[in-house]
């Protein structure tokens, strides 16, 4: 009987650790896969061709990335000039201002936000922020627009990713020792002048590691933007004209994929360098929030 | 022991949510003398001294009640501007806080605030107060370099020295040696001996050491009631209550 | 000093106005697919497959995107569950604290929490070629389930971190082996943490349209195995706002609707749950 036990929590520990190496395995898999499928392109192109050329083309065999590269960069830009201060002030309001009571209360109601799906988003992108642009946004400014734009893709990302930066915020600043605020205080500092020269300066790495975050997954948000930005080829050249963004450009295309040659290898390099790049910031971010969380401690 | 009174607590009681920490405490606190509060450990000793500068306001679900006269002012009263009045009295915490910044913005920080702006003024204030604080020598070359990089015992004389460039009356001490090693806290004491001169300290305590060696006033606090209070040889060889007996020859703890 | 006391002011008014901002947006949205999608709900809708010409106009419903989303979403659960639980156990009970495997593993699932689901699309894809699989239910089962792996992960992972040592090794003293005590001890303590892990997992696998718009194509029937593609509910949404038919853009937003509401239950069920959870732990 004692042997049987014991077997079970052996054989139980050696599947467990098997199973644990997986995460790690999936990431190296996932870029090792992609990268397979993209090298028939690669083989043929030049990486400069297709990362900066603006023709696209694909029956033709032409596969510039270029404009769908700005289209991305261009949406993720009005997403974080949006987002970057309303996360921050609201963040700061919520730790350092607002009783225990009311913040509890206020950060479930953001995270609700996190969890409502993407296409949901892009349905309410179409029927409120489109026409908002469109009718009020553009003329506003002396220009016209279909309201499928950059603008649009920019402001429903950034509603997207408020909560994950206000979030992990929260998180930050939570982590500054409440001694150290007074330390500020006692010394005869207001409260908004220790917020601003103390607690955000203690807690800068951290939330720049959040906005960070919050970005990458901006980057790659695929479904809401692809239903409000207009997904015509061509670099845009103002937030009211339409753009193509990355995963859009993968998403719409899968039905064509397999039948014109290197189209599959293009679209598959394409979620190549998106994984990559996110990846990139992830990791970056994730280790400075691991340093902020060893310095408080 | 004749003593001018700087602080007049009358009355003071403290709430948090439905405990209360401090039950009607009435008594004078001695100018340009080291005053020591001594009691076992959460008896609210350090309510009572973060009541004098006000720090225990920020807490959520406090109240506070009585007077506390400070020059004849009663700094609770919410009319007063509670910045001027933490201003005048420095605090020294258990663990050093250093700010993050350099050493120099530091100290610098407190005279910044209240309106200090002259470059070679402040580089002055800076170098006398950490002169003040005996960390100068160890410092001075390095004086932009971040104070996380400090020992623990350098922070303290860096807290210090922070605490004191604001040109407080009072300065208050919350167990202000305990993170310290031996060498760093006989330094710390020996400043507040000397500072005495020109400065009103009150400092909790929970080494009994450490008040016999320091005190010149002595309140002792039990379970948030003032039980006994008055000068140091007093309360250490004659103690009249009998809790007071007990606590000193070591039984309570 | 008054320039000083303008300066708090104003940021205090700006850090309200932000947070109502951010407030309001939720209410809007909530509130715009509950007034565009109320007047087309109605029980075709949730009865009945899209019949011939359902997308010009004519009659049906989107059962067959909600039984699909169901399958798809429950069978990735499924799939994730036995391979988050079992990580999570060893991470915790097994594994050395402060080990670098248990290390890297948490890091690579915050990594891998983070890659966008249309990457993940993309690698089911790739592994659909590799095994020679069509765009099927199947497909989108694999891809959904390393979508939400991490997420449930996660969860699990905080709610299992939690469990005092000191619980553990009261276990331990009894002569229990650490298999015993992770079943027995720690899954019955944090049962309702795990349920609630479940939940997040599924509901962002129900919602998710970028991992299967690749993998699972799309059907107007009812799965009938795994090998056959599978309608989806946000793909239903997105396809029906697609058409130039108004009351087929009516459909899209009542079907929005209730993708929204089946969201809404599972936050809230998993809210109560995790409140109920922490009311009961060993502290």
């Amino acid at each position: 009987m004692q042997n049987k036990r014991l077997l079970k929590d052996r054989l139980a520990s050696k599947f467990m650790s098997l199973l644990t190496i997986l995460p790690g395995l999936v990431v190296f898999l996932m870029v090792l896969g992609l990268y397979q499928r993209s090298r028939p392109i690669l083989a043929i192109k030049p990486l400069t061709e297709l990362i900066f050329s603006t023709s696209w083309h694909p029956l033709k065999g032409e596969f510039g990335l270029f404009p769908f590269i700005t289209g991305t960069l261009w949406v993720t830009a009005v997403a974080a000039a949006i987002a970057i201060p309303l996360c921050l002030l609201t963040a700061i309001y919520l730790s350092e201002y607002v009783h225990k009571k009311l913040r509890e209360w206020t950060k479930p109601f953001i995270d609700l936000l996190a969890g409502i799906p993407s296409v949901v988003y892009g349905v309410w992108g179409v029927l409120v922020i489109v026409p908002l642009i469109k009718n009020f946004i553009a003329p506003f400014f002396g220009t016209f627009s279909t309201g499928y734009s950059v603008l649009a893709g920019g402001i429903v990302l950034a509603i997207m990713v408020f909560p994950i930066i206000i979030h992990v915020s929260l998180e930050v600043f939570g982590s500054v020792p409440y001694e150290l605020r007074e330390a500020s205080w006692a010394l005869g500092a207001t409260k908004w002048h220790t917020v601003k020269h103390v607690v955000i300066r203690k807690a800068m790495p951290g939330v720049i590691a959040a906005i960070v975050l919050g970005l990458s997954r901006a980057f790659g948000e695929t479904m809401a933007v692809l239903m409000v930005v207009g997904n015509v080829v061509k670099v845009p050249s103002s937030i009211f004209d339409p753009a193509y963004p990355l995963p859009a450009l993968i998403a719409n295309n899968y039905g064509e994929m397999l039948s014109v040659p290197l189209y599959d290898s293009a679209l598959l390099l394409t979620s190549l360098v998106l994984l990559l790049v996110v990846l990139f910031f992830d990791i970056v971010a994730r280790v400075v929030l691991i340093r902020v969380e060893r310095n408080t401690q | 022991m004749e003593f001018k009174t700087h602080i007049s607590v009358k009355n003071l009681n403290v709430f948090y949510g439905n405990e209360q920490a401090l039950k009607n405490i009435t008594v004078d606190i001695p100018s340009k003398k080291i005053t020591v509060i001594i009691g076992p450990s959460g008896c609210g000793k350090t309510t009572l001294l973060k009541s004098f500068n006000r720090l225990i306001e920020p807490v959520d679900g406090v109240r506070v009640s009585g007077k506390v006269l400070f020059d004849g002012e009663d700094i609770l009263d919410p009319k007063v501007e509670v910045t001027q009045i933490r201003r005048k009295m420095g605090l020294l915490f258990q663990k050093p806080y250093p700010l993050p910044m350099s050493i120099y913005d530091n100290v610098a920080y407190g005279p910044r605030i209240h309106g200090m702006n002259n470059k070679r003024e402040l580089g002055k204030i800076v170098e006398h107060y950490l002169r003040q604080a005996s960390l100068w020598d160890e410092v001075k070359d390095r004086l932009h370099q971040p104070a996380s990089k400090l020992s623990l015992g350098q922070q303290q004389r860096l807290c210090l020295a922070r605490g004191l460039a604001v040109e407080p009356e009072i300065i208050l001490g919350d167990e202000p040696t305990s993170a310290l090693d031996p060498k760093s806290s006989q330094r710390i004491e020996q400043r507040f001996l000397e500072l005495k001169n020109d400065y009103t300290i009150v400092i909790v305590t929970h080494i009994l050491r450490q008040a016999k060696r320091l005190a010149d006033y002595v309140l002792f606090l039990y379970l948030g009631e003032l039980i006994e209070h008055g000068p140091a040889e007093d309360i250490f060889e004659n103690p009249k209550r009998e809790m007071t007996k007990e606590y000193i020859k070591g039984i309570i703890s | 000093m008054d320039r000083r006391k303008i300066e708090e002011n104003l940021f205090k008014g700006l850090m309200v106005t932000s947070t109502l901002i951010i407030v309001l947006c939720l209410i809007l949205i909530l509130a715009t697919v509950i007034v565009k999608g109320m007047p087309a709900l109605n029980g075709a809708m949730i009865t009945q497959t899209p019949k011939g010409g359902y997308y010009l106009g004519r009659e049906g419903g989107i059962l067959n995107a909600i039984v699909g989303s169901l399958y798809l979403a429950g069978g990735a659960t499924f799939l994730a569950v036995l391979i988050s639980l079992p990580v999570v156990l060893y991470l915790n009970l097994y594994a050395k604290r402060g080990s670098r495997l248990v290390a890297f593993t948490r890091f690579s699932l915050d990594v891998l929490w983070g890659i966008p689901s249309i990457v993940y699309g993309a690698f089911g894809f790739t592994i659909m070629l590799l095994l020679g699989l069509r765009a099927s239910l199947l497909g989108g089962i694999i891809a959904v389930s390393l979508l939400i792996l991490p997420i449930m992960s996660r969860a699990m992972d905080e709610v299992i971190r939690m469990v005092p040592e000191e619980l553990l090794q009261a276990s331990y003293a009894l002569g229990t082996t650490r298999f015993e005590t992770a079943l027995k001890v720690v899954v019955r303590q944090t049962l309702p943490g795990i349920l609630t892990a479940i939940l997040i997992a599924f509901g962002r696998g129900i919602g998710d349209a970028a991992s299967v718009i690749l993998t699972a194509g799309f059907t107007d029937n009812i799965p009938s195995s795994l090998l056959r593609p599978v309608a989806t509910l946000p793909l239903a949404i997105f396809f029906q706002l697609g058409t130039p038919f108004p009351e087929v853009q009516q459909r899209a937003y009542a079907s929005a609707l209730i993708l929204t509401v089946v969201i809404l239950i599972i936050s809230t069920v998993s809210r109560i749950l995790t409140r109920r959870s922490t009311k009961n732990i060993v502290k």
